[in-house]
């Protein structure tokens, strides 16, 4: 199980308090656990990232073991700290808009 | 005793008013989807406890939320607006081809005649349609296709679609506004459309008379006369008496007819109310004076309204969905503030209070009579 962290309105929105854990495949990646959240939290859905080009919305980063990970390959494997659940995937909104 | 529900929409959640008849004490609620900004909030003229909302924020994109109850709770709709086709481009503020994106919703208008149908207005300026109670979004895309599309151009709020009038006595019938392209109508139910902005005169823009390129910034109809409009543009107060056909100024004795919003009163299809606000560069009202303007002629011949608005040192807009009107006997007016004050008038504005002082900054206000 991957452990993700919302932020705040999100976590409201989906009606969920504290971290979320989604299961995911073999791959764990960004995407397959963007995936994963939108069928567990269909409320989400166009949220996180566009409806169809799937690109992270702008105001939003992904953090790993303290690492910015928004810049890499949706399809890279995450840190095996975050595939063990021993770290979550962060999902961040950006400091932005005054 | 019937009682009035007001929704307003703020820059920062959505906030639910009650009262009964008297309209003199207030209940108000917690804040509703609190951090986001809610454009508009609606109910449903079917159902008045089906509510619909546009939930929106620069970090995390638009989410329709909808409310069988009155607004108590809430469940997330479908937020998926996607252009019909190929979107295309329209005009940037530098005159360039601009792709069409989607960016939010502006406005939600509920179907007359069914509870699940509702339409949304959408900037960059496109009409939708939902027929599942908001679940599934359609673009009613004879309108960006009416040909005039790729010449609309943002005003400076954003090329919304901000305005979408219901004909009660035709169902094939509606009416449309867009900053800044103009009116438009469909007698066919949203399929064909055409400019309506015969006589609309907006000294600047190239050609003052041009069938489109108008900044509208609201249009009010009296649901008894469908085929009479009074448009409140970036400049100048307009009225129609041919649906739109043509159009001739009203403004008369106002102090400054720039502003955002219009209305009818409920039982007077003559009388009708603006806000004026000082110009396009000063958005507050002339001379730290709010001041309701009420027409019962349909324009030209207008009294200023005080008692009980602020008179020095005033400072706020009122924006274009930010007044609405009830039913009852007399009719009640209301209008939200960019200060997050809510006024009401239970005599047809003869006097306003303050409901509330301290919101966030209105964004729309809807009123709904109920039993």
């Amino acid at each position: 199980m991957i452990r993700v962290e919302l932020p705040a309105h999100l976590r409201t929105l989906a009606c969920v308090s504290g971290e979320v854990k989604v299961e995911v495949g073999e791959q764990a990646t960004v995407r397959a656990v963007l995936d994963a959240l939108e069928v567990d939290f269909p409320m989400l859905c166009g949220t996180i990232r566009d409806h169809v080009t799937k690109q992270r919305r702008p105001f939003l980063r992904f953090f790993a073991c303290g690492s910015d990970v928004s810049h890499e390959s949706m399809d890279a494997l995450l840190p095996e700290a975050v595939v063990r659940g021993e770290e979550p995937l962060l999902v961040i909104g950006a400091v932005a808009g005054g | 005793m019937s009682r009035v529900r007001v929704l307003v929409g703020t820059r920062k959640g959505a906030f639910v008013l009650t009262s009964d008849g008297k309209r003199d004490a207030w209940e108000v609620s917690e804040p509703h989807f609190a951090g986001w900004e809610i454009y508009h909030i609606k109910g449903s003229p079917v159902d008045p406890d089906r509510v619909y909302a546009s939930q929106s924020s620069g970090w995390f994109g638009q989410v329709i939320p909808r409310s069988n109850d009155g607004g108590k709770t809430w469940e997330t709709a479908g937020n998926k607006f996607l252009y019909d086709g190929v979107p295309g481009t329209h005009q940037w503020y530098d005159g360039t081809a601009h792709p069409w994106e989607f960016k939010r919703v502006w406005h939600l208008e509920p179907s007359l005649t069914d509870v699940d149908e509702v339409y949304a207005g959408v900037e960059d300026a496109a009409l939708f349609r939902s027929s599942d109670g908001g679940q599934s979004w359609t673009e009613l895309s004879g309108l960006r296709g009416h040909g005039s599309g790729p010449h609309w151009q943002p005003g400076a709020g954003g090329m919304c679609l901000h305005t979408i009038l219901l004909d009660p006595s035709d169902p094939e019938r509606m009416f449309i506004a867009i900053s800044a392209a103009g009116a438009f109508r469909t007698d066919d139910g949203g399929k064909t459309w055409r400019p309506i902005n015969k006589g609309l005169r907006s000294e600047f823009i190239p050609d003052p008379a041009a069938e489109v390129g108008h900044c509208v910034h609201h249009i009010a109809m009296h649901p008894s006369r469908p085929g009479v409009l009074f448009m409140q543009k970036h400049w100048d107060v307009m009225r129609s008496d041919d649906a739109g056909d043509s159009w001739r100024e009203v403004s008369g004795n106002l102090p400054t007819d720039f502003g955002f919003a219009i209305d009818v009163h409920a039982h007077e299809p003559e009388t009708i109310f603006v806000v004026p606000i000082k110009s396009d560069s000063e958005h507050f009202p002339l001379d730290g004076q709010l001041r309701v303007y009420r027409s019962k002629t349909g324009g030209n011949e207008w009294e200023p309204l005080t008692k009980g608005l602020p008179q020095r040192n005033c400072y706020v807009n009122v924006l274009r969905d930010a007044m609405a009107v009830d039913s009852l006997d007399a009719c009640g007016v209301y209008f939200g503030t960019t200060g997050g004050q809510v006024y009401v008038s239970a005599d047809a504005g003869e006097s306003w209070k303050a409901i509330v002082q301290d919101l966030p900054g209105v964004l729309s206000v809807e009123v709904q009579t109920l039993p």
